[in-house]
Protein backbone atom coordinates (compact mmCIF):
# COMPACT_ATOMS: atom_id res chain seq x y z
CA UNK A 1 0.00 0.00 0.00
CA UNK A 2 1.35 3.77 -0.66
CA UNK A 3 0.40 6.33 1.24
CA UNK A 4 -2.70 9.06 -1.13
CA UNK A 5 -0.59 12.14 1.22
CA UNK A 6 1.49 14.02 -1.37
CA UNK A 7 2.46 17.73 -1.68
CA UNK A 8 0.00 18.28 -3.88
CA UNK A 9 -3.55 17.15 -2.04
CA UNK A 10 -4.53 19.12 0.62
CA UNK A 11 -4.35 17.11 3.99
CA UNK A 12 -7.56 16.40 5.88
CA UNK A 13 -7.14 17.04 9.30
CA UNK A 14 -10.52 16.48 11.81
CA UNK A 15 -10.60 18.53 15.08
CA UNK A 16 -12.97 17.79 18.03
CA UNK A 17 -14.49 20.98 19.81
CA UNK A 18 -13.64 23.60 17.47
CA UNK A 19 -16.40 26.01 18.45
CA UNK A 20 -14.06 27.79 20.39
CA UNK A 21 -10.78 28.24 22.52
CA UNK A 22 -7.75 26.19 21.21
CA UNK A 23 -9.70 24.39 18.84
CA UNK A 24 -11.63 27.02 16.96
CA UNK A 25 -7.85 28.43 16.40
CA UNK A 26 -6.47 25.10 16.04
CA UNK A 27 -8.85 25.07 13.08
CA UNK A 28 -7.72 27.90 11.46
CA UNK A 29 -4.49 27.73 11.96
CA UNK A 30 -4.26 24.72 9.89
CA UNK A 31 -6.60 26.39 7.21
CA UNK A 32 -4.17 28.75 7.07
CA UNK A 33 -1.92 26.27 5.95
CA UNK A 34 -4.31 24.57 2.94
CA UNK A 35 -5.75 21.58 4.77
CA UNK A 36 -9.33 20.56 4.60
CA UNK A 37 -10.70 21.02 8.04
CA UNK A 38 -13.87 19.24 9.42
CA UNK A 39 -15.13 20.43 12.93
CA UNK A 40 -17.61 19.56 15.63
CA UNK A 41 -19.23 20.89 19.04
CA UNK A 42 -22.49 20.32 20.63
CA UNK A 43 -23.08 23.82 18.91
CA UNK A 44 -23.25 25.35 15.93
CA UNK A 45 -19.70 27.07 14.51
CA UNK A 46 -20.29 30.73 15.00
CA UNK A 47 -17.69 30.85 11.91
CA UNK A 48 -17.32 29.42 8.25
CA UNK A 49 -14.84 28.86 5.89
CA UNK A 50 -15.12 27.66 2.16
CA UNK A 51 -12.65 24.62 3.73
CA UNK A 52 -14.10 24.41 6.35
CA UNK A 53 -17.05 21.49 7.64
CA UNK A 54 -18.68 21.86 10.74
CA UNK A 55 -20.76 19.20 12.32
CA UNK A 56 -23.08 18.84 15.48
CA UNK A 57 -22.13 16.30 17.59
CA UNK A 58 -21.56 15.17 21.04
CA UNK A 59 -18.06 13.57 21.08
CA UNK A 60 -19.29 11.41 23.86
CA UNK A 61 -22.06 9.35 21.91
CA UNK A 62 -21.11 6.86 19.04
CA UNK A 63 -23.52 7.36 16.70
CA UNK A 64 -22.68 10.76 16.46
CA UNK A 65 -18.68 10.10 15.84
CA UNK A 66 -19.76 7.70 13.37
CA UNK A 67 -21.64 10.19 11.37
CA UNK A 68 -18.57 12.64 11.29
CA UNK A 69 -16.57 10.37 9.74
CA UNK A 70 -18.93 8.40 7.61
CA UNK A 71 -19.27 12.35 6.05
CA UNK A 72 -15.66 12.53 5.92
CA UNK A 73 -15.08 9.13 4.06
CA UNK A 74 -18.05 10.21 1.60
CA UNK A 75 -16.44 13.30 0.35
CA UNK A 76 -12.83 12.90 1.11
CA UNK A 77 -12.52 8.99 1.18
CA UNK A 78 -9.62 9.92 2.85
CA UNK A 79 -8.38 11.29 6.62
CA UNK A 80 -4.83 12.32 7.09
CA UNK A 81 -4.97 14.34 10.58
CA UNK A 82 -7.25 13.69 14.25
CA UNK A 83 -6.68 16.45 16.78
CA UNK A 84 -8.82 15.22 19.58
CA UNK A 85 -9.57 18.73 21.31
CA UNK A 86 -12.89 18.34 22.96
CA UNK A 87 -12.57 18.21 27.10
CA UNK A 88 -13.91 19.73 30.41
CA UNK A 89 -12.65 20.36 33.40
CA UNK A 90 -13.61 19.90 36.71
CA UNK A 91 -11.90 21.15 39.72
CA UNK A 92 -13.37 20.03 43.29
CA UNK A 93 -12.45 18.89 46.49
CA UNK A 94 -12.49 15.10 45.87
CA UNK A 95 -14.86 14.84 48.52
CA UNK A 96 -17.10 17.33 47.18
CA UNK A 97 -17.38 15.59 43.72
CA UNK A 98 -20.73 14.51 42.38
CA UNK A 99 -20.45 11.16 40.52
CA UNK A 100 -22.23 12.78 37.74
CA UNK A 101 -19.44 15.25 37.00
CA UNK A 102 -17.05 12.40 37.41
CA UNK A 103 -19.01 10.55 34.67
CA UNK A 104 -19.18 13.77 32.65
CA UNK A 105 -16.06 14.34 32.69
CA UNK A 106 -14.71 10.43 31.68
CA UNK A 107 -17.20 10.44 29.08
CA UNK A 108 -15.90 13.55 27.31
CA UNK A 109 -12.45 13.02 27.68
CA UNK A 110 -11.90 9.27 27.63
CA UNK A 111 -14.64 7.87 25.73
CA UNK A 112 -14.84 11.02 23.20
CA UNK A 113 -11.22 10.46 22.25
CA UNK A 114 -11.35 6.76 22.22
CA UNK A 115 -14.50 7.21 19.76
CA UNK A 116 -12.08 9.21 17.67
CA UNK A 117 -9.43 7.68 17.68
CA UNK A 118 -11.21 4.13 16.65
CA UNK A 119 -13.22 5.56 14.10
CA UNK A 120 -10.71 7.60 12.66
CA UNK A 121 -8.31 4.75 12.45
CA UNK A 122 -10.58 2.82 10.28
CA UNK A 123 -10.69 5.62 7.73
CA UNK A 124 -6.64 6.21 8.07
CA UNK A 125 -5.97 2.77 7.66
CA UNK A 126 -7.37 2.34 3.95
CA UNK A 127 -4.08 5.05 3.05
CA UNK A 128 -1.68 3.49 5.53
CA UNK A 129 -1.31 7.03 7.22
CA UNK A 130 -2.23 8.90 9.76
CA UNK A 131 -1.84 11.47 12.40
CA UNK A 132 -3.36 11.02 15.72
CA UNK A 133 -2.87 14.16 18.52
CA UNK A 134 -4.56 13.39 21.77
CA UNK A 135 -4.77 15.99 24.82
CA UNK A 136 -3.70 15.67 28.40
CA UNK A 137 -2.28 18.11 30.74
CA UNK A 138 -0.04 19.16 32.96
CA UNK A 139 -2.25 18.55 35.57
CA UNK A 140 -1.22 14.95 35.02
CA UNK A 141 2.60 14.76 35.79
CA UNK A 142 1.96 17.64 38.71
CA UNK A 143 -0.91 15.88 40.77
CA UNK A 144 -2.36 19.08 41.27
CA UNK A 145 -5.04 18.75 44.09
CA UNK A 146 -8.65 19.97 43.37
CA UNK A 147 -8.10 18.16 39.76
CA UNK A 148 -8.23 14.33 40.35
CA UNK A 149 -11.11 13.53 38.39
CA UNK A 150 -10.06 15.58 35.40
CA UNK A 151 -6.11 14.73 36.02
CA UNK A 152 -7.13 11.14 36.07
CA UNK A 153 -9.73 11.42 32.99
CA UNK A 154 -6.27 12.92 30.88
CA UNK A 155 -3.73 10.16 32.50
CA UNK A 156 -6.02 7.49 31.05
CA UNK A 157 -5.60 9.39 27.45
CA UNK A 158 -1.72 9.48 28.02
CA UNK A 159 -2.68 5.14 28.41
CA UNK A 160 -4.89 5.28 25.73
CA UNK A 161 -2.44 7.28 23.46
CA UNK A 162 0.33 4.96 24.06
CA UNK A 163 -1.32 1.64 23.55
CA UNK A 164 -2.87 2.54 20.40
CA UNK A 165 0.07 3.98 18.93
CA UNK A 166 1.27 0.20 19.51
CA UNK A 167 -1.49 -1.10 18.28
CA UNK A 168 -1.79 1.48 15.08
CA UNK A 169 1.85 1.25 14.00
CA UNK A 170 1.36 -1.65 11.38
CA UNK A 171 -1.08 1.03 9.54
CA UNK A 172 1.09 3.77 9.62
CA UNK A 173 -1.00 5.56 12.05
CA UNK A 174 1.24 7.63 14.54
CA UNK A 175 -0.62 8.45 17.97
CA UNK A 176 0.94 11.13 20.52
CA UNK A 177 -0.26 13.86 23.00
CA UNK A 178 0.07 17.18 24.14
CA UNK A 179 0.05 18.46 27.14
CA UNK A 180 -0.84 22.19 27.66
CA UNK A 181 0.11 24.01 30.81
CA UNK A 182 -2.95 26.60 31.82
CA UNK A 183 -3.84 28.61 28.84
CA UNK A 184 -6.27 31.58 29.16
CA UNK A 185 -9.13 29.76 28.07
CA UNK A 186 -12.92 28.94 29.18
CA UNK A 187 -11.39 25.58 30.66
CA UNK A 188 -9.76 27.96 33.24
CA UNK A 189 -12.36 30.42 34.23
CA UNK A 190 -13.63 29.79 37.51
CA UNK A 191 -9.84 29.25 38.66
CA UNK A 192 -8.30 32.25 41.03
CA UNK A 193 -5.18 33.54 40.24
CA UNK A 194 -3.32 32.98 43.21
CA UNK A 195 -4.18 28.78 42.39
CA UNK A 196 -2.87 29.73 38.42
CA UNK A 197 0.03 31.42 39.71
CA UNK A 198 1.22 28.66 41.98
CA UNK A 199 0.85 26.01 39.13
CA UNK A 200 2.94 28.35 36.85
CA UNK A 201 5.50 28.42 39.69
CA UNK A 202 5.81 24.77 39.56
CA UNK A 203 6.49 24.95 35.31
CA UNK A 204 10.48 25.14 34.64
CA UNK A 205 8.65 28.09 32.09
CA UNK A 206 6.77 30.20 34.14
CA UNK A 207 4.12 32.05 32.08
CA UNK A 208 0.48 30.93 30.93
CA UNK A 209 0.76 28.85 27.65
CA UNK A 210 -0.48 30.33 24.32
CA UNK A 211 -2.36 28.27 21.86
CA UNK A 212 0.50 28.96 19.36
CA UNK A 213 2.51 26.38 22.12
CA UNK A 214 0.02 23.85 21.31
CA UNK A 215 0.08 24.45 17.61
CA UNK A 216 3.54 24.23 17.40
CA UNK A 217 3.57 20.51 19.17
CA UNK A 218 0.59 19.68 17.06
CA UNK A 219 3.14 20.67 13.62
CA UNK A 220 5.80 18.85 14.97
CA UNK A 221 3.55 15.51 15.53
CA UNK A 222 1.69 15.56 12.39
CA UNK A 223 4.27 16.43 9.88
CA UNK A 224 5.03 13.64 7.67
CA UNK A 225 8.31 13.33 8.41
CA UNK A 226 7.44 12.49 12.14
CA UNK A 227 6.35 9.09 11.15
CA UNK A 228 9.02 7.66 13.94
CA UNK A 229 7.67 9.52 16.43
CA UNK A 230 4.99 8.02 17.88
CA UNK A 231 3.25 7.05 21.65
CA UNK A 232 5.47 10.53 23.04
CA UNK A 233 3.63 12.82 25.49
CA UNK A 234 4.86 16.30 25.12
CA UNK A 235 3.64 18.21 28.24
CA UNK A 236 5.01 22.11 27.92
CA UNK A 237 6.45 24.52 30.54
CA UNK A 238 8.79 22.14 31.06
CA UNK A 239 6.45 20.31 33.32
CA UNK B 1 -32.99 -22.37 5.98
CA UNK B 2 -31.01 -19.62 3.98
CA UNK B 3 -32.81 -16.42 3.48
CA UNK B 4 -32.04 -13.87 0.56
CA UNK B 5 -29.90 -11.41 3.30
CA UNK B 6 -28.07 -14.45 4.72
CA UNK B 7 -26.91 -15.16 1.19
CA UNK B 8 -26.59 -11.30 0.54
CA UNK B 9 -23.77 -10.87 3.38
CA UNK B 10 -22.34 -14.07 2.44
CA UNK B 11 -21.54 -12.15 -0.65
CA UNK B 12 -20.76 -9.14 1.48
CA UNK B 13 -18.29 -10.81 3.22
CA UNK B 14 -16.33 -12.77 0.42
CA UNK B 15 -15.77 -9.91 -1.17
CA UNK B 16 -13.64 -8.12 1.81
CA UNK B 17 -11.82 -11.60 2.40
CA UNK B 18 -10.74 -11.53 -1.57
CA UNK B 19 -9.56 -8.10 -0.99
CA UNK B 20 -7.88 -8.82 2.37
CA UNK B 21 -6.89 -11.89 0.43
CA UNK B 22 -4.27 -9.63 -1.80
CA UNK B 23 -2.02 -9.31 1.36
CA UNK B 24 -2.04 -13.02 3.32
CA UNK B 25 0.20 -15.02 2.52
CA UNK B 26 -2.03 -18.00 3.38
CA UNK B 27 -5.56 -16.93 2.43
CA UNK B 28 -8.86 -17.51 2.91
CA UNK B 29 -10.58 -20.37 0.72
CA UNK B 30 -13.28 -17.89 -0.71
CA UNK B 31 -13.95 -21.04 -3.23
CA UNK B 32 -15.40 -22.78 -0.18
CA UNK B 33 -18.24 -19.71 -0.20
CA UNK B 34 -20.11 -19.91 3.41
CA UNK B 35 -17.70 -22.70 4.82
CA UNK B 36 -14.83 -20.91 4.05
CA UNK B 37 -12.75 -21.27 7.34
CA UNK B 38 -11.78 -17.66 9.30
CA UNK B 39 -10.74 -17.76 12.77
CA UNK B 40 -9.98 -20.21 14.90
CA UNK B 41 -10.04 -24.23 14.62
CA UNK B 42 -8.97 -24.40 10.96
CA UNK B 43 -9.05 -20.95 10.13
CA UNK B 44 -6.22 -18.90 8.48
CA UNK B 45 -6.24 -15.75 9.88
CA UNK B 46 -3.97 -14.35 12.76
CA UNK B 47 -5.70 -12.02 14.97
CA UNK B 48 -4.97 -8.83 13.71
CA UNK B 49 -5.73 -10.55 10.20
CA UNK B 50 -9.39 -11.13 11.73
CA UNK B 51 -9.45 -7.27 12.95
CA UNK B 52 -8.99 -6.12 9.42
CA UNK B 53 -11.73 -8.00 8.44
CA UNK B 54 -13.95 -7.17 10.69
CA UNK B 55 -13.46 -3.78 9.99
CA UNK B 56 -13.91 -3.87 6.34
CA UNK B 57 -17.36 -6.15 6.84
CA UNK B 58 -18.76 -3.65 9.16
CA UNK B 59 -17.74 -0.52 7.15
CA UNK B 60 -19.40 -3.33 4.05
CA UNK B 61 -22.83 -3.60 5.84
CA UNK B 62 -22.71 0.34 6.94
CA UNK B 63 -22.59 1.39 3.34
CA UNK B 64 -24.63 -1.22 2.06
CA UNK B 65 -27.67 -0.99 4.92
CA UNK B 66 -26.98 2.29 6.60
CA UNK B 67 -26.55 0.71 9.80
CA UNK B 68 -23.48 1.11 12.07
CA UNK B 69 -22.80 -2.79 13.74
CA UNK B 70 -19.92 -3.47 16.21
CA UNK B 71 -19.31 -6.92 15.54
CA UNK B 72 -16.82 -7.89 18.23
CA UNK B 73 -18.76 -7.12 20.97
CA UNK B 74 -19.42 -8.49 23.76
CA UNK B 75 -22.67 -10.48 22.63
CA UNK B 76 -19.87 -11.73 20.08
CA UNK B 77 -17.68 -13.53 22.38
CA UNK B 78 -20.74 -15.02 24.50
CA UNK B 79 -21.53 -16.89 21.56
CA UNK B 80 -21.22 -20.58 22.26
CA UNK B 81 -19.93 -20.88 18.63
CA UNK B 82 -17.65 -18.13 17.74
CA UNK B 83 -18.99 -16.07 15.13
CA UNK B 84 -16.16 -15.76 13.14
CA UNK B 85 -15.05 -19.43 12.63
CA UNK B 86 -16.45 -19.73 9.12
CA UNK B 87 -17.80 -16.99 6.38
CA UNK B 88 -21.47 -18.58 6.88
CA UNK B 89 -21.12 -18.28 10.80
CA UNK B 90 -20.40 -14.38 10.34
CA UNK B 91 -23.29 -14.00 7.96
CA UNK B 92 -25.35 -15.92 10.44
CA UNK B 93 -24.39 -13.62 13.12
CA UNK B 94 -24.41 -10.74 11.27
CA UNK B 95 -28.23 -11.30 10.15
CA UNK B 96 -28.67 -12.21 13.74
CA UNK B 97 -27.90 -8.79 14.90
CA UNK B 98 -29.82 -6.82 12.20
CA UNK B 99 -32.70 -8.27 12.91
CA UNK B 100 -31.96 -7.42 16.79
CA UNK B 101 -31.69 -3.66 15.52
CA UNK B 102 -34.74 -3.79 13.63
Amino acid sequence: MTTILTENIAPVTLITGTSRGIGRFLANHYLEQGHKVIGCSRKPADWANPNYDHHIADVTQESDVKLVLKSIRTKYGRLDNLINNAGIAAMNHLLLTPTSVVENVFNTNVVGTFLFCRESARLMKKNNFGRIVNFSTVAVPLKLEGEAVYAASKAAVVCLTQIASREFAEFGITVNAVGPTPIQTDLIAGVSEDKIQALINRQALHRLGTFEDVANVIDFFIKKESNFITGQVVMLGGV
Amino acid sequence: MTTDLYKTLVDLIIVQAEELNEGLKIQIDVAAGENAALFGEGGVLKSIELVNLIVAVEQAVEDKFDLFLTLADEKAMSQKKSPFRTIGALAAYIEKRMQEEE
